[in-house]
C-alpha cells in the first residue's frame, strides 16, 4: 500500500472547473474520506488519482513518484463504483479470478487460488464462491466487486460511492465490514461519499469538499466539533449544526434577535462588534424548567433513542435532542438554554469560523510523505 | 369524518400475492404511516385507496362508504408522488392554484389560499417561476403544495421527498407535519425510511412481504416491537440480535448465554419463570438490544461482562461501539471518545428493561418485560 499525495490539481471541463487547485496528502495505511454534495468534484478527484482522467495542472504522487505518465494499469490502484460491474454469468470465483489472469501479471494457478480464497474469506463470501452473480443480492454482489479489487493487491482502494445503492440495513452493515477490512489489509482507501454518516463512522481523515475545493481536512472529531466554516457547520452531523444570525457586543454575542445573549467562546480571540452567524449543535441546547429562556416547540421528531425539537423564538428556528422518553409536543411552552462552551461564531460574510485555527503542524498540508498518522490502526 | 377503513384487502400480480389480507383503519385526521421495504405492498395498498388500482377482494371504505368500485376522481383524495408532476408551461403560482379551478372560489379566495400554502411551505418568492426554473426540492414543494391547497379530505402520499438530499429531506419532515396539523386531512404516506416514519407518523404500519407486521404509534414500535422484522427495520443503528440459551436454575439472578460461545449475561431473577411460563424448555430463543441498551464501563464492575472494542464510529454527538462477543459484534451506544480505541477491553451489561426476547422459529415477540 503506498501513500499519496496532490498538488495544487486542477480539472476543468470546458469553462466548469471541476477541481480547483487541489492540494491533499494521504498517508499509508488510512482511510481517507472525500465528503461533499453533488458537484463538488470528488468523483473527478478519484478519477484523476486513478489515471482516468489528465489534470489540466499540477501533480499527482503515488508512492512518493509523479505519476503524470502513467497509465491507469501502470497505476495499480482499484476502483470501486456505486454499481457493481460483475460479468452477470460468470460465478463469483471467475469474477474474483478475472483481474488475476490477465498475462501482464504472470501469476500462476496457485497463487491466484490463494489470493481468490483469502479474498472470499475476508468478505465471508466463501460459500457463494460457485454461484452465478445474477443469483446474488446487492449486498452479495457489492462485496464480490470489493472482492475483485482485493485480489489484485493493489497500492490503493479507491471507493465512489459504494454502499449509495444499498438499503440503510445493509449499509450499516456494511461500513463496519468495509472499516474492519481497510484494518486487517491496512490498506489506504480514499472513499468518495456525500454521506456524512459512512464519512464519520469510517474515515481516520475526512477532507470535506464544495465546488471543486478542499474546505478542510481533519479527524471526523474535528470536523464535527470545529467546522471551519458554515458550510461545513451545515453539512456535518445530523441534525446539521443550528446556525442563526447573531450580534457582537462588548464582548459578547447576541442570537434570536437578543432573546439569548451569551458571552463569547474563548477560542474566538477577538471579534470585532457587528453581526455574526452563530452555532450551536442541537445536543449542546438544553431544555429544562430552570433554564434562562422561552420557546415554543415548532416540531418534535420522535427517532427512538431521543427525540429531536425544534424550537422556536420570534421566527427563529433551532433544533435541540432530548432523551427518547422525554415528553413534548407540539406547542408547548419550553425552556432552554445553549451550553456555551460550545457556542461557534462565524463571520456573517464569508461564513469562516472565528474559533478554527490551522492545526498544529499545519495537518495534512505539510505532514511529510509516508508518515503515518499516530493512532491510526 | 374521514375514516379510511381497509377490510381484508387482497391483491394479486399475477401469481404474485402483493397484498394478503390487510386490516387497517385510518381515523379521522390521523397521519399513518405505511413502511417496510421495496416490495412488501406499501405502494399498492396506498395505490388501492386513491382508486389507481383495483383489488381483488376486500373493502375500501372512506366515511363510511366503500369505494373500491369509484373512479379516482370521485373519491377526493389528492395523491403526491415522488416524481412530481408539475405543468411546465405553468407559473409555480399558477401550478398551485390549478386544483381549485374547478372549485368556482373567488379570484380573491384563491390568492389566500395559494399565498397561505406558499408561506407555509416557503417558496413565496418562487411563485412567478415556472417548474424549469426551479430546483428539484422546490419543485416538489409546489407538487405538494398543489395536493394540498384544495384542503382534500385525504392525502396520499408516495415516498414524497423520497427524492431529495438529506437536508432537504430533514426540512421537508418539519414542513409536512405542519402542513398536516394545519390542513387537518386524513393522510397516509408511504416510506420505506424509518427515520421519516418515526418523525411523521401519529402510527406506524409496518409491512413486509404483504403482511401487516404491527401497527402502533412510533415509541410503541421502536419500544415494543411485535416480532424481529419490526425490531429490526425500525431504529438505526439496527436493534443487535443474538441467540440466547438461558439457565434456568438462579437463585439471584438468571444467566443467559449469548451467541455461539455462550458468553454469560446476567438478568433478574424473574426471568427464568417469566420464560418458563411462555415457552418450552427447548424453544429456541433470541435476545433483541437495541444499542442503547447496551450499559459499557470502563473499569470492571459487578454484573458488568468483559469484552474487546472493536471499530468506533464516532457519529460527533454519540459513539457507536463494535464490541466482540466471539465471532459475532453486540453494538453499543456510548458518549462521544468514551471507548478510546480498537482492541481495548471494556465491560458490557445489558439494561434488562431493554431486553427483547423473540422466538427463533417465529421471529414473534415473547412480551417479556423487565425492571
Amino acid at each position: 500500500m503506498a501513500q499519496l499525495r496532490l498538488d495544487r490539481v486542477t480539472k476543468k471541463f470546458g469553462t466548469h472547473v471541476a477541481v480547483n487547485e487541489m492540494t491533499l496528502n494521504v498517508a499509508h495505511g488510512e482511510f481517507f474520506v472525500l465528503l461533499g454534495p453533488t458537484g463538488a468534484g470528488k468523483t473527478t478527484t478519484l478519477r484523476l488519482i486513478a489515471g482516468l482522467e489528465k489534470p489540466d495542472s499540477g501533480s499527482i504522487y503515488i508512492g512518493g513518484q509523479d505519476v503524470r505518465d502513467w497509465s491507469a494499469a501502470e497505476r495499480d490502484v482499484a476502483l470501486v463504483f456505486q454499481y457493481y460491474s460483475l460479468y452477470p454469468r460468470y460465478t463469483v470465483r471467475q469474477n474474483l479470478e478475472f483481474p488475476l489472469k490477465s498475462r501482464a501479471r504472470r501469476l500462476d494457478q496457485a497463487e491466484i487460488d490463494r489470493r481468490v480464497a483469502r479474498a472470499a474469506k475476508t468478505l465471508r463470501i466463501e460459500h457463494l464462491l460457485d454461484r452465478k452473480t445474477d443469483k446474488l443480492s446487492g449486498g452479495e454482489m457489492q462485496r464480490v466487486s470489493i472482492g475483485r479489487a482485493i485480489v489484485r493487491e493493489p497500492r490503493a482502494f479507491l471507493m465512489d460511492e459504494p454502499l449509495s445503492n444499498l438499503d440503510a440495513k445493509l449499509r450499516e452493515a456494511l461500513r463496519s465490514e468495509l472499516k474492519d477490512l481497510q484494518m486487517k489489509l491496512n490498506g489506504t482507501f480514499i472513499f468518495v461519499t456525500h454521506d456524512q454518516i459512512e464519512a464519520m463512522s469510517m474515515g481516520d481523515q475526512i477532507a470535506v469538499m464544495n465546488a471543486g475545493r478542499i474546505i478542510q481536512v481533519g479527524s471526523p472529531a474535528e470536523i464535527y466539533s470545529n467546522p471551519r466554516d458554515t458550510f461545513v457547520a451545515g453539512f456535518v452531523g445530523s441534525p446539521t449544526m443550528n446556525l442563526l444570525p447573531g450580534e457582537v457586543r462588548s464582548g459578547g454575542v447576541s442570537v434570536l434577535s437578543g432573546a439569548l445573549k451569551l458571552p463569547l467562546p474563548a477560542d474566538a480571540g477577538n471579534v470585532a462588534d457587528g453581526p455574526v452567524t452563530v452555532g450551536i449543535r442541537a445536543e449542546d441546547v438544553r431544555i429544562g424548567a430552570s433554564e434562562a429562556v422561552e420557546a415554543h416547540v415548532h416540531d418534535v421528531e420522535n427517532h427512538g433513542v431521543e427525540k429531536i425539537v425544534t424550537l422556536r423564538v420570534g421566527d427563529h428556528l433551532f433544533k435541540c435532542t432530548v432523551p427518547g422518553i422525554t415528553n413534548v409536543a407540539i406547542e408547548d411552552t419550553v425552556r432552554f438554554g445553549w451550553n456555551p462552551a460550545k457556542v461557534r461564531v462565524f463571520d456573517a460574510a464569508s461564513g469562516q469560523s472565528l474559533s478554527w485555527k490551522e492545526p498544529e503542524g499545519a495537518a495534512s498540508f505539510a505532514r511529510p510523505a509516508g508518515e503515518r498518522r499516530a493512532g491510526a490502526v | 369524518m374521514a375514516d379510511i377503513v381497509l377490510r381484508d384487502i387482497e391483491k394479486y400480480f399475477g401469481d404474485n400475492y402483493v397484498v394478503r389480507k390487510l386490516n387497517l383503519t385510518i381515523r379521522h385526521k390521523e397521519f399513518v404511516v405505511l413502511l417496510g421495504p421495496s416490495g412488501c405492498g406499501k405502494t399498492t395498498t396506498l395505490r388501492a385507496i386513491a382508486g389507481l388500482e383495483t383489488i381483488d377482494s376486500g373493502d375500501i371504505v372512506i366515511e363510511g362508504k366503500p369505494v373500491q368500485n369509484l373512479q379516482p376522481g370521485e373519491r377526493d383524495i389528492a395523491f403526491v408522488f415522488q416524481l412530481f408532476a408539475l405543468y411546465p408551461h405553468l407559473t409555480a403560482y399558477e401550478n398551485i392554484a390549478f386544483p381549485l379551478k374547478a372549485t368556482r372560489e373567488s379570484q380573491e379566495k384563491v390568492q389566500e389560499r395559494v399565498n397561505h400554502i406558499a408561506r407555509v411551505l416557503r417558496i413565496e418568492h418562487l411563485l412567478d417561476k415556472r417548474p424549469s426554473q426551479l430546483s428539484g426540492g422546490d419543485m416538489q414543494r409546489v407538487a405538494i403544495g398543489r395536493a394540498l391547497v384544495r384542503r382534500p379530505k385525504a392525502m396520499l402520499m408516495d415516498e414524497p421527498i423520497g427524492a431529495l438530499d438529506a437536508q432537504l429531506r430533514e426540512s421537508m419532515r418539519t414542513e409536512l407535519k405542519r402542513l398536516h396539523l394545519e390542513n387537518e386531512s386524513t393522510t397516509v404516506y408511504v416510506t420505506h425510511d424509518q427515520v421519516e416514519a418515526m418523525s411523521l407518523a401519529d402510527r406506524i404500519a409496518v409491512m413486509n412481504e404483504g403482511v401487516l407486521q404491527q401497527v402502533g404509534t412510533p415509541s410503541e414500535v421502536y419500544l415494543y416491537p411485535a416480532n424481529l422484522f419490526v425490531a429490526q427495520f425500525v431504529g438505526s443503528p439496527v436493534m443487535n440480535v443474538v441467540r440466547a440459551r438461558v439457565a434456568r436454575n438462579g437463585a439471584d439472578a438468571t444467566r443467559v448465554m449469548l451467541g455461539d460461545d455462550a458468553i454469560p449475561f446476567d438478568f433478574p431473577a424473574e426471568l427464568a419463570p417469566t420464560l418458563s411460563a411462555k415457552v418450552r424448555e427447548d424453544e429456541e430463543l433470541t435476545l433483541g438490544i437495541r444499542p442503547e441498551g447496551v450499559r459499557v464501563a470502563l473499569e470492571p464492575q459487578p454484573g458488568y461482562v468483559p469484552v474487546e472494542a472493536h471499530i468506533i464510529e464516532p457519529l460527533g454527538a454519540y459513539d457507536i461501539v463494535d464490541l466482540k462477543l466471539g465471532a459475532q459484534m453486540l453494538r453499543a451506544r456510548t458518549p462521544s471518545a468514551y471507548v478510546r480505541g480498537v482492541g481495548d477491553t471494556v465491560f458490557a451489561r445489558l439494561d434488562p428493561a431493554q431486553t427483547h426476547f423473540f422466538r427463533t422459529r417465529t421471529g414473534e415477540s415473547l412480551h417479556i418485560r423487565l425492571g
